[in-house]
């Protein structure tokens, strides 16, 4: 599989502090990624790197192999990168069809112009953009709240509604911003099962940052893990659950030696 | 929506009749009802800004200004060699397509300082853009005001009186259509996304600046044109007539409106001008005591108390949302 | 390049730049415990001078052969009481109500405040200028040779450097003013130490106004004409100033003040009188465009 993002020596400093140091860190064509460390490790803002947020102040972000460095965010999202907010930021006033329509924005063939002459070309194109977002909303079982305002929904509804208009960017990645936050066990065997399935349909590449072990070992294939904005370690679920420095991150204290725990 | 086009149609046509009739109105009438047309252009252009987009301005009036003076002008400069020109007299076709030119460039006119304005400011959120457009509203009143060939505080004569009552609710018409056909389609949803969550449209590939200078300019634009049809109505312009307290006149109309709600603001742009008028009627009432007069009128005092008013009790006007209005920059105190 | 000139200009520029100063002052405070522009400070100012025009006479009635200097201070302080006191029952009646609100409201509620203080002032004693009595002579120092200062002027800086001084002790020395502090950096965190956050804000409202109505008598000793309406241009300038030292900035404010008065005096001297009310919205649009955080002021970040 070809890489898709590579994050090359990737340090960002605000004034006196290092948030990201020195992170190289590769993702595949369809592969699921995890992102984990502890509270306060800079994993948000890699995100917040990688989408444009805040330029890096040292290294480089390629995606398809094209430089990502210095670009709008919305330039980025163009380019195939979406994400969702730990926050949820749905756009509060619009409903659950006009959150996703939105979305549809930047892949618009009309502007401004066509928005008041109105001809057909436009009437047909916004019938497409309706019938994709109805199909997108049905996909998710949310198709019935179309017309409902966002605030009206259930936290989970919200969160899975996040990833839906993140969808109707068409993105080549997928970034998710702890999804799993405030959720219950059941939403978030849901979660995981969403997650699988949105990665299979879409053909996407996903960036999972989440604190829950069980959801993160659960679904990633390839697990980066930071500490006060290092990489410590790095591989596959199994390798991750075994590497001292991860345990000692998380714990804070080394594991026991062998001998003395065969004393019982 | 084939709707919005065809309600365009029939509202040109009812502003013709309208005209027709109009020459038996009576002249005060007839003054209220184009200012009235003059209103709603200010009020939902900027409501474009504010209500839709999210974007505070206080300097609405400079823009008017611009379109003001500059039609003015071409028309004092340029009518009377035009109309030689075309070997034609005052009110026929060619001085009617003399004056349609004048007002759309004084509105291009309005709309490149727009952008020109818009441009570094939009980086600015809330209180400071609110502040910076109040400061190049009044730069560009200053600016008239030390400018001879404008009439500096003097003033500036128009020749003709070309706007009537066509003029005035035919571009009103316009302006609504223009407004809600932008953001009722899907491009148009981008102002409302940036409006609601700026940070979260800019991840959805939605250009935020670039929907804040468009507002801007198209809002800039439609108030350069009001002001072109304001200099052809009243004939007489000052810098005065431009200052701070005008550009609150129309951010009255659309917060009482409700921001972001076009009809609510068209409705509340016939409220606000009729309003100074039933209060001038009121103030000379016979029998009134004296002391009530001063008070209707200076329609300020009761503009300042229905803000605050509408502010405490309804801040989402007649017809607004609450919800957006409700996230739009938090307070975190006590 | 003439000396006295300059120095003269100097003057002027530290004499207008000091009421800027104290006006800013108002603003920066508020901002700094609210985050919320006041834009019905600058007619505090103005109900500063009024105060003082109405209680004139009354000084004139109790003291027939004339108060001096004593009587001028009773009137400043006086004044500066009463706008204390406006300035608390504005916010309590006005902003208090709408604390949990967002920004945008708050703001055209000061709009609307400011505009209904203006215009019920001006029903009220009318829309004609005022002539203020001049309660301190205005007469040039004699002993600095070419120099000329005015008595006015002299009280003008003076009084300032001393309000300057107390404004500092209060801050900095006292419980209250370290509340004022705490509660511009953290204002859950003050209230959960037991900081009364509601009597704190009113005190800050109180010490603005009354700097505030000080610069509005101080005005009307050195040029007696006041009207309703003067608020509106100070007041948008010393905003100005503030913003410019950085707004929530104390020192900022008295520096923002300071430069802005010295320029806009040079500006009309030296190049154009017209340009006069330009200077301070030229220098807003620069600093907002170049540097929003001021020269004190520190950068906030938002954090998505």
């Amino acid at each position: 599989m070809n890489v898709l993002l590579k994050l090359e020596n990737c340090t960002i400093r605000f004034g006196g502090l290092t948030a990201v140091s020195g992170l190289d860190f590769d993702i595949r064509e369809g592969e699921l990624a995890g992102l984990i460390g502890p509270n306060g490790a800079g994993k948000t803002t890699v995100f917040n790197l990688i989408t444009g947020v805040y330029p890096p102040t040292e290294g480089s972000i390629f995606f398809d192999g094209k430089k990502l460095n210095g670009l709008k965010p919305s330039k980025i999202t163009q380019r195939g990168i979406a994400r969702t907010f730990q926050n949820i930021r749905l756009y509060d006033s619009l409903c659950v069809f006009d959150n996703v329509r939105a979305a549809f924005n930047l892949r618009l063939r009309h502007g401004l112009i066509h928005s008041l002459t109105r001809g057909p070309k436009f009437r047909k194109e916004e019938e497409e953009v309706a019938d994709q977002v109805m199909d997108l909303l049905k996909l998710f079982n949310l198709d019935h709240a179309h017309d409902k305002i966002c605030k009206s929904l259930s936290y989970g509804d919200q969160r899975r509604l996040e990833i839906v208009r993140a969808l109707a960017t068409q993105p080549k990645l997928l970034l998710l911003d702890e999804p799993a936050a405030g959720m219950s066990p059941n939403e978030k065997e849901e979660l995981m099962r969403l997650i699988h399935f949105v990665q299979k349909e879409f053909k996407l590449a996903v960036l999972l940052v989440e604190h829950d072990m069980k959801v993160v070992m659960g679904i990633c294939q390839h697990i980066c893990v930071i500490d006060y904005g290092v990489k410590i370690a790095e591989g596959s679920p199994e390798e991750i659950k075994a590497h001292p420095k991860v345990i000692e991150a998380y714990l804070g204290v080394a594991p026991p030696q062998p001998e003395e725990s065969s004393r019982a | 929506m084939k709707d919005g086009r065809i309600f365009l149609g029939l509202a040109l046509l009812a502003a013709f009749a309208l005209n027709a009739l109009g020459s038996s109105f009576n002249a005060y009438y007839y003054d209220v009802c184009v200012s009235i047309g003059i209103n709603i252009i200010l009020a939902v252009g900027l409501n474009l800004l504010i209500g839709h987009t999210g974007q505070f301005s206080l300097g609405h009036a400079g823009f008017m200004a611009v379109g003001a003076y500059t039609s003015a002008m071409l028309t004092n400069h340029f009518l009377p060699s035009f109309l030689r020109l075309t070997g034609s007299t005052d009110s026929t076709f060619f001085s009617h397509c003399f004056f349609f030119a004048v007002l759309m460039i004084g509105g291009l006119g309005a709309g490149l300082i727009g952008l020109l304005v818009g441009i570094p400011s939009l980086r600015l959120r809330g209180d400071y853009l609110a502040i910076v457009t109040l400061g190049f509203g009044e730069i560009i009143r200053v600016l008239i005001l030390n400018t001879d060939a404008l009439g500096a505080s003097r003033g500036l004569s128009v020749k003709v009186s070309s706007t009537d009552l066509f003029w005035s609710f035919g571009l009103a018409a316009v302006t609504v259509y223009v407004v809600a056909s932008l953001v009722n389609s899907t491009y148009g949803r981008g102002f409302l996304a940036v409006r609601d969550n700026e940070i979260a449209a800019e991840a959805m590939g939605i250009n935020s600046t670039k929907y804040k200078v468009i507002a801007f300019v198209v809002a800039s634009f439609f108030a350069g044109i009001a002001g072109g049809l304001y200099a052809h109505h009243k004939q007489f312009l000052t810098p005065e007539g431009f200052n701070f307290f005008k550009s609150i006149d129309v951010v009255v109309m659309v917060i009482l409106g409700g921001m972001g709600s076009t009809a609510g603001v068209i409705l509340a742009a016939i409220i606000l001008t009729l309003l100074p008028e039933f209060l001038r009627y009121l103030s000379h009432l016979n029998g009134l005591p004296h002391w009530a007069q001063p008070l209707l009128e200076n329609r300020l005092i009761l503009y300042s108390l229905i803000l605050i008013v509408i502010m405490l009790v309804r801040p989402q006007g007649l017809f607004g949302e609450l919800r957006w209005f409700s996230k739009l920059g938090r307070r975190k105190t006590q | 390049m003439d000396l006295t000139l300059f120095l003269q200009q100097l003057i002027n520029g530290i004499s207008l730049g000091s009421i800027y100063a104290l006006i800013a002052l108002g603003y920066t405070m508020v901002y700094g415990v609210l985050r919320f522009i006041n834009f019905a400070h600058g007619d505090i100012y103005m109900l500063g001078a009024f105060f003082g025009f109405a209680l004139a006479p009354l000084l004139a009635q109790l003291f027939p052969a004339g108060a001096g200097i004593y009587g001028a201070v009773a009137i400043l302080l006086t004044a500066m009481a009463l706008c204390a006191g406006m300035g608390i029952i504005i916010e309590k009646l006005a902003y208090r109500p709408l604390r949990d609100r967002p920004r945008l409201t708050v703001l055209i509620t000061a709009i609307g405040v400011s505009l209904f203080i203006q215009n019920m002032t001006q029903y009220f004693v009318g829309a004609e200028p005022k002539g203020f009595p001049e309660l301190i002579p205005i007469q040039a120092i004699d002993g600095l040779g070419k120099l000329t200062v005015l008595t006015s002027q002299a009280t003008i800086i003076g009084v300032t450097l001393i309000l300057l001084f107390l404004l500092r002790f209060i801050v900095m020395k006292t419980k209250l003013g370290m509340a004022m502090r705490a509660l511009s950096l953290n204002p859950t965190a003050c209230s959960l130490m037991g900081v009364n956050n509601g009597r704190v804000i009113s005190f800050t409202f109180a010490l603005g106004s009354a700097l505030a109505a000080a610069a509005g008598i101080l005005v009307a000793f050195d040029s007696p004409s006041i009207d309703p309406m003067m608020g509106n241009t100070p007041g948008i300038k010393a905003f100005v100033a503030a913003v410019l030292g950085g707004i929530g900035n104390i020192p900022g404010a008295a520096l923002g003040g300071l430069i802005l008065g010295i320029t806009e005096t040079m500006v009309v001297g030296y190049i154009n009188p017209n340009l006069r009310d330009a200077i301070a919205f030229a220098i807003l649009i620069v600093i907002l465009l170049c540097r929003p955080s001021g020269l004190l002021g520190k950068v906030e970040r938002e954090k998505v």
